[in-house]
Protein backbone atom coordinates (compact mmCIF):
# COMPACT_ATOMS: atom_id res chain seq x y z
CA UNK A 1 0.00 0.00 0.00
CA UNK A 2 1.31 3.92 -0.71
CA UNK A 3 2.38 5.78 2.21
CA UNK A 4 -0.60 8.51 0.86
CA UNK A 5 -3.02 6.07 0.68
CA UNK A 6 -2.06 4.72 4.35
CA UNK A 7 -1.54 8.07 5.70
CA UNK A 8 -5.51 8.71 4.67
CA UNK A 9 -6.69 5.61 6.43
CA UNK A 10 -4.82 6.86 9.49
CA UNK A 11 -6.59 10.04 9.63
CA UNK A 12 -9.97 8.19 8.96
CA UNK A 13 -9.83 5.67 11.29
CA UNK A 14 -8.59 8.36 13.87
CA UNK A 15 -10.99 10.64 12.73
CA UNK A 16 -14.14 8.26 13.02
CA UNK A 17 -13.15 7.00 16.81
CA UNK A 18 -12.56 10.45 17.64
CA UNK A 19 -15.87 11.11 16.05
CA UNK A 20 -17.67 8.47 18.01
CA UNK A 21 -16.06 10.18 21.44
CA UNK A 22 -17.64 13.41 20.18
CA UNK A 23 -20.97 11.74 19.62
CA UNK A 24 -20.70 10.32 23.13
CA UNK A 25 -21.03 13.84 24.50
CA UNK A 26 -23.35 15.16 21.95
CA UNK A 27 -25.93 12.22 23.22
CA UNK A 28 -25.71 14.67 26.26
CA UNK A 29 -26.99 17.52 24.85
CA UNK A 30 -29.45 16.36 22.10
CA UNK A 31 -31.18 13.97 25.67
CA UNK A 32 -31.97 17.66 26.77
CA UNK A 33 -32.85 19.26 23.86
CA UNK A 34 -35.14 15.97 22.66
CA UNK A 35 -37.04 15.70 26.66
CA UNK A 36 -37.23 19.13 27.64
CA UNK A 37 -36.14 21.87 24.67
CA UNK A 38 -33.34 23.20 26.67
CA UNK A 39 -30.13 24.10 24.91
CA UNK A 40 -27.29 23.02 27.17
CA UNK A 41 -24.07 25.50 26.83
CA UNK A 42 -22.98 23.91 30.12
CA UNK A 43 -22.46 20.31 28.17
CA UNK A 44 -18.77 20.67 27.81
CA UNK A 45 -18.41 21.99 31.71
CA UNK A 46 -20.29 18.47 32.43
CA UNK A 47 -17.83 16.57 30.92
CA UNK A 48 -15.37 18.79 32.88
CA UNK A 49 -16.71 18.11 36.28
CA UNK A 50 -16.86 14.32 35.94
CA UNK A 51 -13.05 14.47 35.20
CA UNK A 52 -12.76 16.61 37.86
CA UNK A 53 -14.72 14.15 40.43
CA UNK A 54 -13.29 11.20 38.51
CA UNK A 55 -9.33 12.13 38.78
CA UNK A 56 -10.19 13.61 42.33
CA UNK A 57 -11.01 10.80 43.68
CA UNK A 58 -8.15 8.72 41.97
CA UNK A 59 -4.95 11.06 42.65
CA UNK A 60 -6.20 13.49 45.37
CA UNK A 61 -8.16 10.80 47.98
CA UNK A 62 -6.63 7.33 46.57
CA UNK A 63 -9.88 5.71 45.85
CA UNK A 64 -10.11 2.56 43.45
CA UNK A 65 -10.78 3.13 40.10
CA UNK A 66 -14.45 1.62 40.67
CA UNK A 67 -15.41 4.02 43.01
CA UNK A 68 -13.88 6.84 41.17
CA UNK A 69 -16.31 5.92 38.11
CA UNK A 70 -19.46 5.23 40.70
CA UNK A 71 -19.11 8.68 42.65
CA UNK A 72 -18.43 10.75 39.02
CA UNK A 73 -21.56 8.84 37.66
CA UNK A 74 -23.80 9.32 40.48
CA UNK A 75 -22.52 12.81 41.25
CA UNK A 76 -23.69 13.76 37.73
CA UNK A 77 -26.97 12.26 37.88
CA UNK A 78 -27.84 13.90 41.06
CA UNK A 79 -26.20 16.94 40.00
CA UNK A 80 -28.54 16.29 36.75
CA UNK A 81 -32.02 15.75 39.05
CA UNK A 82 -31.14 18.92 41.03
CA UNK A 83 -30.07 21.38 38.20
CA UNK A 84 -33.66 20.62 37.00
CA UNK A 85 -35.61 20.56 40.08
CA UNK A 86 -34.07 24.54 41.22
CA UNK A 87 -33.07 26.19 38.27
CA UNK A 88 -34.47 24.25 35.08
CA UNK A 89 -38.17 23.59 36.19
CA UNK A 90 -38.15 27.93 37.06
CA UNK A 91 -37.85 28.53 33.34
CA UNK A 92 -40.40 26.18 31.73
CA UNK A 93 -42.73 28.12 29.82
CA UNK A 94 -40.12 31.30 29.69
CA UNK A 95 -38.30 33.07 26.59
CA UNK A 96 -35.61 29.97 24.96
CA UNK A 97 -32.82 32.52 25.59
CA UNK A 98 -34.04 32.82 29.48
CA UNK A 99 -32.56 28.87 29.34
CA UNK A 100 -29.53 29.37 27.30
CA UNK A 101 -28.23 32.65 29.76
CA UNK A 102 -29.01 30.42 32.51
CA UNK A 103 -26.80 27.74 31.50
CA UNK A 104 -24.19 29.84 29.99
CA UNK A 105 -24.06 31.65 33.24
CA UNK A 106 -24.16 27.94 35.03
CA UNK A 107 -21.04 26.66 32.69
CA UNK A 108 -18.98 29.52 34.44
CA UNK A 109 -19.63 28.60 37.72
CA UNK A 110 -18.71 24.76 37.10
CA UNK A 111 -15.55 26.27 35.45
CA UNK A 112 -14.86 28.11 38.50
CA UNK A 113 -15.88 25.54 41.33
CA UNK A 114 -13.94 22.28 39.84
CA UNK A 115 -11.03 23.71 40.59
CA UNK A 116 -11.29 25.62 43.08
CA UNK A 117 -13.35 22.53 45.17
CA UNK A 118 -11.79 19.47 43.98
CA UNK A 119 -7.99 20.92 42.66
CA UNK A 120 -5.96 23.01 40.97
CA UNK A 121 -3.77 22.35 37.92
CA UNK A 122 -3.77 19.55 35.59
CA UNK A 123 -4.09 16.01 36.71
CA UNK A 124 -3.97 12.52 35.07
CA UNK A 125 -6.69 10.44 34.86
CA UNK A 126 -5.17 7.10 34.49
CA UNK A 127 -7.03 3.96 33.33
CA UNK A 128 -5.84 0.33 33.23
CA UNK A 129 -5.55 -0.44 29.64
CA UNK A 130 -2.80 -0.56 28.04
CA UNK A 131 -0.81 2.68 26.33
CA UNK A 132 0.99 0.98 22.95
CA UNK A 133 -1.69 1.24 20.10
CA UNK A 134 -3.04 -1.68 18.97
CA UNK A 135 -1.70 -2.47 15.01
CA UNK A 136 -3.86 -3.20 12.20
CA UNK A 137 -1.19 -2.73 9.22
CA UNK A 138 -1.01 0.90 8.28
CA UNK A 139 -3.67 1.76 10.96
CA UNK A 140 -2.55 2.11 14.52
CA UNK A 141 -5.19 2.63 17.14
CA UNK A 142 -4.72 3.87 20.34
CA UNK A 143 -6.54 1.87 22.98
CA UNK A 144 -8.23 4.29 25.14
CA UNK A 145 -10.23 5.41 21.82
CA UNK A 146 -11.06 1.93 20.73
CA UNK A 147 -12.77 1.38 24.64
CA UNK A 148 -14.51 5.23 23.57
CA UNK A 149 -15.84 4.57 20.49
CA UNK A 150 -17.08 0.81 22.03
CA UNK A 151 -18.72 3.07 25.16
CA UNK A 152 -19.87 5.52 23.09
CA UNK A 153 -21.27 3.18 20.49
CA UNK A 154 -22.81 0.97 23.36
CA UNK A 155 -24.73 3.85 24.94
CA UNK A 156 -25.66 5.57 21.54
CA UNK A 157 -27.78 2.71 20.83
CA UNK A 158 -29.33 1.75 24.18
CA UNK A 159 -30.78 5.19 24.54
CA UNK A 160 -31.51 4.61 20.60
CA UNK A 161 -33.74 1.53 21.94
CA UNK A 162 -35.26 3.51 25.14
CA UNK A 163 -36.50 6.16 22.88
CA UNK A 164 -37.55 3.92 20.07
CA UNK A 165 -39.53 0.90 21.88
CA UNK A 166 -39.64 1.42 25.68
CA UNK A 167 -43.38 2.72 26.99
CA UNK A 168 -40.94 5.30 28.78
CA UNK A 169 -39.24 6.18 26.14
CA UNK A 170 -42.35 6.95 24.13
CA UNK A 171 -43.77 8.94 26.86
CA UNK A 172 -40.08 10.64 26.44
CA UNK A 173 -40.81 11.37 23.16
CA UNK A 174 -44.83 12.77 24.01
CA UNK A 175 -43.53 15.21 26.34
CA UNK A 176 -40.84 16.54 23.68
CA UNK A 177 -43.69 16.81 21.27
CA UNK A 178 -46.23 17.92 23.16
CA UNK A 179 -45.65 19.43 27.09
CA UNK A 180 -49.53 19.74 27.36
CA UNK A 181 -51.30 16.88 25.86
CA UNK A 182 -48.50 14.85 27.15
CA UNK A 183 -50.33 16.03 30.80
CA UNK A 184 -53.34 15.42 29.56
CA UNK A 185 -52.53 11.71 28.87
CA UNK A 186 -51.37 11.54 32.89
CA UNK A 187 -47.65 11.83 32.03
CA UNK A 188 -45.85 13.39 34.60
CA UNK A 189 -43.98 15.60 32.35
CA UNK A 190 -41.52 17.34 35.17
CA UNK A 191 -40.26 13.79 36.52
CA UNK A 192 -39.41 13.25 33.01
CA UNK A 193 -37.71 16.39 32.93
CA UNK A 194 -35.39 15.44 35.76
CA UNK A 195 -35.41 11.77 34.29
CA UNK A 196 -33.48 13.48 30.86
CA UNK A 197 -30.80 15.65 32.90
CA UNK A 198 -30.20 12.39 35.14
CA UNK A 199 -29.29 10.50 31.78
CA UNK A 200 -27.13 13.57 30.52
CA UNK A 201 -25.58 13.04 33.57
CA UNK A 202 -24.77 9.67 33.06
CA UNK A 203 -23.22 10.62 29.69
CA UNK A 204 -21.69 13.13 30.58
CA UNK A 205 -19.97 10.95 33.41
CA UNK A 206 -18.77 8.69 30.94
CA UNK A 207 -17.47 11.44 28.72
CA UNK A 208 -15.59 12.91 31.17
CA UNK A 209 -13.64 9.62 32.13
CA UNK A 210 -13.15 8.60 28.81
CA UNK A 211 -12.17 12.08 27.28
CA UNK A 212 -10.20 12.67 31.20
CA UNK A 213 -8.06 10.24 30.55
CA UNK A 214 -7.12 11.75 26.83
CA UNK A 215 -5.83 15.22 27.17
CA UNK A 216 -5.62 15.42 30.95
CA UNK A 217 -8.20 16.53 33.53
CA UNK A 218 -8.32 20.63 33.99
CA UNK A 219 -10.16 23.72 33.28
CA UNK A 220 -9.85 23.08 29.39
CA UNK A 221 -11.48 19.80 29.55
CA UNK A 222 -14.62 21.64 28.76
CA UNK A 223 -13.15 23.17 25.46
CA UNK A 224 -14.71 19.18 24.22
CA UNK A 225 -18.22 20.75 24.72
CA UNK A 226 -17.51 23.41 21.75
CA UNK A 227 -17.00 19.91 19.55
CA UNK A 228 -21.18 19.32 20.41
CA UNK A 229 -22.12 22.41 18.15
CA UNK A 230 -21.04 21.40 14.81
CA UNK A 231 -22.39 17.53 15.71
CA UNK A 232 -25.93 18.31 16.71
CA UNK A 233 -26.10 21.08 13.81
CA UNK A 234 -25.33 18.66 11.14
CA UNK A 235 -26.99 15.23 12.63
CA UNK A 236 -30.11 17.31 14.01
CA UNK A 237 -30.52 18.57 17.70
CA UNK A 238 -32.76 16.08 18.79
CA UNK A 239 -31.65 12.89 17.25
CA UNK A 240 -29.49 10.22 18.21
CA UNK A 241 -29.00 8.71 14.81
CA UNK A 242 -27.82 12.60 13.72
CA UNK A 243 -25.64 12.66 17.08
CA UNK A 244 -23.70 9.38 15.94
CA UNK A 245 -23.16 10.82 12.11
CA UNK A 246 -22.55 14.35 13.07
CA UNK A 247 -19.84 13.01 15.40
CA UNK A 248 -18.40 10.96 12.94
CA UNK A 249 -18.39 13.59 10.34
CA UNK A 250 -16.53 16.03 12.32
CA UNK A 251 -14.09 13.50 13.93
CA UNK A 252 -13.43 13.34 10.12
CA UNK A 253 -13.21 16.35 8.78
CA UNK A 254 -11.09 17.56 11.57
CA UNK A 255 -8.60 14.45 11.24
CA UNK A 256 -8.65 15.32 7.48
CA UNK A 257 -8.02 19.14 8.25
CA UNK A 258 -5.15 18.42 10.18
CA UNK A 259 -3.20 15.70 7.54
CA UNK A 260 -3.66 17.77 4.48
CA UNK A 261 -4.47 21.39 5.10
CA UNK A 262 -2.57 22.15 8.25
CA UNK A 263 0.67 21.33 6.89
CA UNK A 264 0.58 23.97 4.40
CA UNK A 265 -0.93 26.74 6.52
CA UNK A 266 1.24 25.49 9.82
CA UNK A 267 -1.61 24.09 11.93
CA UNK A 268 -5.14 25.48 13.22
CA UNK A 269 -7.59 24.35 10.83
CA UNK A 270 -8.68 21.11 12.68
CA UNK A 271 -10.19 23.25 15.10
CA UNK A 272 -11.86 25.54 12.85
CA UNK A 273 -13.54 23.50 9.69
CA UNK A 274 -15.68 21.28 11.63
CA UNK A 275 -17.65 25.18 12.11
CA UNK A 276 -17.22 26.02 8.70
CA UNK A 277 -19.19 22.20 7.76
CA UNK A 278 -21.67 23.83 10.94
CA UNK A 279 -22.76 27.08 9.01
CA UNK A 280 -23.13 25.56 5.59
CA UNK A 281 -25.19 22.66 7.11
CA UNK A 282 -27.23 25.72 8.54
CA UNK A 283 -27.46 27.71 5.82
CA UNK A 284 -28.73 24.52 3.63
CA UNK A 285 -30.35 22.00 5.95
CA UNK A 286 -31.54 23.65 9.14
CA UNK A 287 -33.07 20.67 10.29
CA UNK A 288 -30.28 18.43 10.49
CA UNK A 289 -29.36 15.39 8.36
CA UNK A 290 -31.71 13.25 11.03
CA UNK A 291 -33.41 16.54 12.85
CA UNK A 292 -37.38 16.24 12.82
CA UNK A 293 -38.95 18.57 10.80
CA UNK A 294 -42.33 21.10 11.64
CA UNK A 295 -45.21 19.04 10.07
CA UNK A 296 -47.12 21.11 7.90
CA UNK A 297 -50.41 19.52 6.77
CA UNK A 298 -52.47 21.22 3.78
CA UNK B 1 -71.19 11.79 39.21
CA UNK B 2 -69.05 15.02 37.68
CA UNK B 3 -70.18 18.02 39.18
CA UNK B 4 -68.76 22.02 38.91
CA UNK B 5 -70.55 23.99 41.72
CA UNK B 6 -70.64 27.73 40.97
CA UNK B 7 -66.84 27.40 39.70
CA UNK B 8 -64.89 30.79 39.33
CA UNK B 9 -61.94 30.57 36.80
CA UNK B 10 -59.15 33.82 36.44
CA UNK B 11 -56.32 33.49 34.43
CA UNK B 12 -53.18 35.21 34.98
CA UNK B 13 -54.82 36.48 38.58
CA UNK B 14 -56.90 39.08 36.88
CA UNK B 15 -58.53 37.24 33.94
CA UNK B 16 -62.01 36.77 34.73
CA UNK B 17 -63.40 34.13 32.37
CA UNK B 18 -65.67 31.82 34.21
CA UNK B 19 -68.14 33.47 36.61
CA UNK B 20 -69.89 31.18 38.72
CA UNK B 21 -70.76 28.07 36.33
CA UNK B 22 -72.58 25.14 38.07
CA UNK B 23 -73.40 21.79 35.80
CA UNK B 24 -73.39 18.21 36.08
CA UNK B 25 -72.72 15.54 33.95
CA UNK B 26 -74.78 12.29 34.55
CA UNK B 27 -72.69 8.86 34.77
CA UNK B 28 -73.22 6.40 31.88
CA UNK B 29 -74.85 9.61 29.88
CA UNK B 30 -73.88 11.92 26.84
CA UNK B 31 -74.25 15.99 28.79
CA UNK B 32 -73.13 18.89 26.07
CA UNK B 33 -72.28 21.61 26.27
CA UNK B 34 -73.26 24.09 23.66
CA UNK B 35 -71.65 27.66 23.56
CA UNK B 36 -70.02 30.23 20.88
CA UNK B 37 -66.37 30.88 20.51
CA UNK B 38 -64.53 32.36 23.50
CA UNK B 39 -67.89 31.53 25.65
CA UNK B 40 -65.38 29.90 28.12
CA UNK B 41 -66.27 26.09 27.18
CA UNK B 42 -62.67 24.82 26.90
CA UNK B 43 -61.70 26.75 29.98
CA UNK B 44 -64.59 24.33 32.06
CA UNK B 45 -63.19 21.23 30.57
CA UNK B 46 -59.65 22.28 31.81
CA UNK B 47 -60.91 23.56 35.50
CA UNK B 48 -62.02 19.82 35.37
CA UNK B 49 -58.82 18.20 33.98
CA UNK B 50 -56.25 20.25 36.19
CA UNK B 51 -54.52 21.65 33.11
CA UNK B 52 -55.81 24.99 33.98
CA UNK B 53 -52.34 25.77 35.75
CA UNK B 54 -50.07 25.00 32.95
CA UNK B 55 -51.52 28.12 31.47
CA UNK B 56 -51.32 30.26 34.69
CA UNK B 57 -55.30 29.63 35.12
CA UNK B 58 -56.89 29.07 38.55
CA UNK B 59 -59.99 27.85 39.98
CA UNK B 60 -60.23 30.52 42.66
CA UNK B 61 -64.07 30.08 43.90
CA UNK B 62 -66.52 26.84 44.10
CA UNK B 63 -65.79 23.46 43.72
CA UNK B 64 -65.25 20.70 41.28
CA UNK B 65 -66.14 16.89 42.68
CA UNK B 66 -66.18 13.37 41.03
CA UNK B 67 -67.22 10.57 42.76
CA UNK B 68 -67.88 12.80 46.20
CA UNK B 69 -64.19 13.41 46.07
CA UNK B 70 -63.08 17.03 45.02
CA UNK B 71 -60.38 17.52 42.22
CA UNK B 72 -59.83 20.61 41.84
CA UNK B 73 -56.78 20.96 43.13
CA UNK B 74 -55.10 17.65 42.01
CA UNK B 75 -52.42 17.96 39.14
CA UNK B 76 -53.15 16.43 36.09
CA UNK B 77 -52.48 13.28 35.90
CA UNK B 78 -54.23 12.86 39.47
CA UNK B 79 -57.19 13.38 37.74
CA UNK B 80 -56.43 11.37 34.67
CA UNK B 81 -56.17 8.46 36.94
CA UNK B 82 -59.18 8.55 38.68
CA UNK B 83 -60.74 8.05 35.41
CA UNK B 84 -61.33 12.06 33.55
CA UNK B 85 -59.11 12.18 30.43
CA UNK B 86 -59.58 15.82 28.01
CA UNK B 87 -59.56 15.14 24.42
CA UNK B 88 -58.46 18.61 23.39
CA UNK B 89 -59.88 20.82 20.39
CA UNK B 90 -58.03 21.03 17.35
CA UNK B 91 -56.76 17.27 17.02
CA UNK B 92 -53.83 17.45 18.94
CA UNK B 93 -51.80 14.35 18.38
CA UNK B 94 -47.95 13.71 19.14
CA UNK B 95 -47.19 14.71 15.19
CA UNK B 96 -43.47 13.05 15.95
CA UNK B 97 -44.98 9.79 17.26
CA UNK B 98 -46.44 6.80 15.08
CA UNK B 99 -50.20 6.20 15.30
CA UNK B 100 -49.71 3.09 17.92
CA UNK B 101 -47.16 5.24 19.96
CA UNK B 102 -49.57 8.07 20.33
CA UNK B 103 -51.94 5.34 21.84
CA UNK B 104 -48.91 3.14 23.95
CA UNK B 105 -48.21 7.15 25.43
CA UNK B 106 -52.00 7.40 26.33
CA UNK B 107 -52.02 4.43 28.34
CA UNK B 108 -49.14 5.78 30.33
CA UNK B 109 -50.96 5.14 33.45
CA UNK B 110 -51.31 1.64 32.74
CA UNK B 111 -48.36 -0.39 34.28
CA UNK B 112 -49.75 -3.97 32.91
CA UNK B 113 -48.23 -4.63 29.00
CA UNK B 114 -51.21 -6.82 28.38
CA UNK B 115 -53.49 -4.19 29.04
CA UNK B 116 -52.11 -2.13 27.19
CA UNK B 117 -51.93 -4.33 23.92
CA UNK B 118 -56.14 -5.46 24.50
CA UNK B 119 -56.52 -1.08 24.78
CA UNK B 120 -54.92 -0.74 21.49
CA UNK B 121 -56.81 -3.59 19.73
CA UNK B 122 -60.05 -2.09 21.08
CA UNK B 123 -58.63 1.26 19.51
CA UNK B 124 -58.80 -0.89 16.54
CA UNK B 125 -61.96 -2.24 17.18
CA UNK B 126 -63.64 1.08 16.91
CA UNK B 127 -61.39 2.71 14.25
CA UNK B 128 -60.41 0.30 11.84
CA UNK B 129 -58.82 2.77 9.50
CA UNK B 130 -56.58 3.56 12.60
CA UNK B 131 -55.03 -0.08 12.73
CA UNK B 132 -54.27 0.54 8.35
CA UNK B 133 -52.45 3.68 9.43
CA UNK B 134 -50.75 2.27 12.96
CA UNK B 135 -47.39 3.00 11.73
CA UNK B 136 -47.63 6.43 9.95
CA UNK B 137 -46.05 9.46 11.83
CA UNK B 138 -49.50 11.03 13.02
CA UNK B 139 -48.85 14.33 11.46
CA UNK B 140 -49.17 13.34 8.58
CA UNK B 141 -52.89 11.52 9.03
CA UNK B 142 -55.89 13.21 7.45
CA UNK B 143 -57.72 15.67 9.56
CA UNK B 144 -60.25 13.04 10.46
CA UNK B 145 -57.83 10.30 11.35
CA UNK B 146 -56.37 12.28 13.99
CA UNK B 147 -59.56 12.81 15.09
CA UNK B 148 -60.44 9.19 15.65
CA UNK B 149 -56.75 8.71 17.21
CA UNK B 150 -57.12 11.70 19.74
CA UNK B 151 -59.75 9.94 21.02
CA UNK B 152 -58.93 6.33 20.88
CA UNK B 153 -55.83 7.64 22.83
CA UNK B 154 -58.22 9.08 25.28
CA UNK B 155 -59.62 5.53 25.59
CA UNK B 156 -56.17 3.89 26.44
CA UNK B 157 -56.38 5.38 29.47
CA UNK B 158 -59.45 3.19 30.11
CA UNK B 159 -61.68 6.67 31.23
CA UNK B 160 -64.94 6.93 32.93
CA UNK B 161 -65.63 10.32 31.88
CA UNK B 162 -64.59 11.83 28.48
CA UNK B 163 -64.28 15.52 28.06
CA UNK B 164 -64.30 15.52 24.37
CA UNK B 165 -63.81 19.39 22.82
CA UNK B 166 -65.18 20.31 19.97
CA UNK B 167 -64.31 17.39 17.72
CA UNK B 168 -66.48 18.62 14.74
CA UNK B 169 -64.18 21.77 13.94
CA UNK B 170 -63.00 21.37 10.62
CA UNK B 171 -64.50 18.28 9.35
CA UNK B 172 -66.73 17.11 6.31
CA UNK B 173 -70.21 16.72 7.58
CA UNK B 174 -69.70 12.96 7.17
CA UNK B 175 -66.98 12.49 9.12
CA UNK B 176 -68.38 14.28 12.23
CA UNK B 177 -71.51 11.70 11.65
CA UNK B 178 -68.76 8.53 11.69
CA UNK B 179 -67.13 10.11 14.13
CA UNK B 180 -70.31 11.22 16.30
CA UNK B 181 -71.65 7.83 15.89
CA UNK B 182 -68.71 6.33 17.03
CA UNK B 183 -69.13 8.49 20.11
CA UNK B 184 -72.11 7.42 20.92
CA UNK B 185 -71.23 3.73 20.57
CA UNK B 186 -68.38 3.85 23.19
CA UNK B 187 -71.01 5.43 25.52
CA UNK B 188 -73.49 2.16 25.12
CA UNK B 189 -70.87 -0.38 24.92
CA UNK B 190 -68.23 1.14 27.11
CA UNK B 191 -70.61 2.63 29.48
CA UNK B 192 -68.52 5.68 28.54
CA UNK B 193 -69.64 8.95 30.51
CA UNK B 194 -69.53 11.67 27.96
CA UNK B 195 -68.87 15.98 28.37
CA UNK B 196 -69.38 16.77 24.78
CA UNK B 197 -67.97 20.65 24.02
CA UNK B 198 -69.62 21.46 20.05
CA UNK B 199 -70.35 24.55 18.65
CA UNK B 200 -72.27 22.58 16.31
CA UNK B 201 -75.87 22.24 18.48
CA UNK B 202 -77.88 20.71 16.19
CA UNK B 203 -75.45 17.82 15.85
CA UNK B 204 -74.76 17.43 19.77
CA UNK B 205 -78.14 17.91 21.09
CA UNK B 206 -78.66 14.50 18.78
CA UNK B 207 -76.54 12.29 20.59
CA UNK B 208 -76.82 13.85 24.23
CA UNK B 209 -79.66 13.80 26.82
CA UNK B 210 -78.98 17.06 28.77
CA UNK B 211 -77.39 20.34 27.51
CA UNK B 212 -75.83 23.37 29.18
CA UNK B 213 -75.71 26.82 27.16
CA UNK B 214 -72.74 29.13 27.89
CA UNK B 215 -72.45 32.75 27.23
CA UNK B 216 -69.31 34.86 29.04
CA UNK B 217 -68.55 32.44 31.06
CA UNK B 218 -72.13 31.86 33.04
CA UNK B 219 -74.43 28.62 31.84
CA UNK B 220 -77.61 30.67 30.41
CA UNK B 221 -79.74 27.62 29.77
CA UNK B 222 -79.90 24.12 30.51
CA UNK B 223 -82.33 21.34 30.16
CA UNK B 224 -82.95 18.05 28.31
CA UNK B 225 -81.89 17.89 24.63
CA UNK B 226 -85.31 17.19 23.77
CA UNK B 227 -86.46 20.50 25.68
CA UNK B 228 -83.23 22.84 24.45
CA UNK B 229 -84.22 21.36 21.05
CA UNK B 230 -87.36 23.04 21.21
CA UNK B 231 -86.24 26.15 22.59
CA UNK B 232 -86.87 29.21 20.94
CA UNK B 233 -83.73 30.90 21.39
CA UNK B 234 -81.88 27.91 20.82
CA UNK B 235 -83.70 27.12 17.65
CA UNK B 236 -83.10 30.63 16.38
CA UNK B 237 -79.88 31.30 17.63
CA UNK B 238 -77.91 28.33 17.84
CA UNK B 239 -79.56 25.94 15.32
CA UNK B 240 -80.59 28.52 13.11
CA UNK B 241 -77.08 29.64 12.93
CA UNK B 242 -75.59 25.91 12.17
CA UNK B 243 -78.26 24.82 9.35
CA UNK B 244 -78.57 28.03 7.24
CA UNK B 245 -74.56 28.96 8.13
CA UNK B 246 -73.48 32.27 9.89
CA UNK B 247 -75.70 34.25 7.42
CA UNK B 248 -78.92 35.18 10.15
CA UNK B 249 -79.53 38.70 9.88
CA UNK B 250 -78.10 40.82 12.89
CA UNK B 251 -81.58 41.66 13.99
CA UNK B 252 -82.10 37.90 15.42
CA UNK B 253 -78.58 37.93 17.31
CA UNK B 254 -79.36 41.56 18.68
CA UNK B 255 -82.95 39.58 19.71
CA UNK B 256 -81.04 36.68 21.17
CA UNK B 257 -78.85 39.33 23.11
CA UNK B 258 -82.29 40.69 24.74
CA UNK B 259 -83.18 37.68 25.60
CA UNK B 260 -80.28 36.49 27.02
CA UNK B 261 -79.32 39.50 29.58
CA UNK B 262 -83.13 38.57 30.81
CA UNK B 263 -82.15 35.30 31.08
CA UNK B 264 -78.82 35.93 33.03
N1 LIG C 1 -54.56 30.79 28.82
C1 LIG C 1 -55.38 31.85 28.81
N2 LIG C 1 -54.99 33.03 29.33
C2 LIG C 1 -55.81 34.10 29.30
N3 LIG C 1 -57.04 34.08 28.79
C3 LIG C 1 -57.51 32.93 28.25
C4 LIG C 1 -56.70 31.76 28.24
N4 LIG C 1 -57.40 30.77 27.65
C5 LIG C 1 -58.60 31.31 27.32
N5 LIG C 1 -58.67 32.60 27.68
C6 LIG C 1 -59.82 33.49 27.49
O1 LIG C 1 -60.94 32.93 28.11
C7 LIG C 1 -62.09 33.10 27.31
C8 LIG C 1 -62.75 31.76 27.09
O2 LIG C 1 -61.90 30.95 26.31
P1 LIG C 1 -62.20 29.43 26.02
O3 LIG C 1 -62.44 28.74 27.29
O4 LIG C 1 -61.11 28.92 25.15
O5 LIG C 1 -63.57 29.54 25.21
P2 LIG C 1 -64.28 28.51 24.22
O6 LIG C 1 -63.64 27.19 24.37
O7 LIG C 1 -65.71 28.52 24.64
O8 LIG C 1 -64.12 29.06 22.84
C9 LIG C 1 -61.65 33.79 26.04
O9 LIG C 1 -61.97 35.16 26.13
C10 LIG C 1 -60.18 33.60 26.01
O10 LIG C 1 -59.55 34.71 25.43
MG1 LIG D 1 -62.69 26.10 22.93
Amino acid sequence: MSDDLSFFFLLMSNGLLIGLMYSLIALGFVLVYKATDAINFAQGEFVMIAGFVTAGALMVWGAPLWVAVALALVSLVAFGFVLERVMLRRLIGRPVIAVVMATIGLAAILRGVGPFVIFSGTKPLPLPIRDEPFMLGPIFIPPIQLLGAGVSLAFLAGFGWFFLKSRKGIAMRAVADNQQVAMAMGIDVERYFGVAWAMTGVVSALGGILWGNLLGVDVNLALVGFKVFPVVILGGLDSIPGAIIGGLIVGVVENIAAGYVDPYVGGGTKDFAPYVLMILALMIRPYGIFGKRIIERV
Amino acid sequence: MLGLNNVEVIYDGVILVLKGVSLNVRDGGITTLLGANGAGKTTTLKAVSGLLRSERGDVTKGSIEFSGERIDRLPPHAVVRRGIVQVFEGRRVFEHLTTEENLIAGAHIQKDRQRVAGGIERVYEYFPRLKERRSVQSGYLSGGEQQMLVIGRALMANPHVMLLDEPSLGLAPMLVEEIFGIVQQLNRQEKLTVLLVEQNAALALTIAEHGYVMENGRIVLDGSADALRENPDIKEFYLGLTEVGARRSYRDVKHYKRRKRWLS
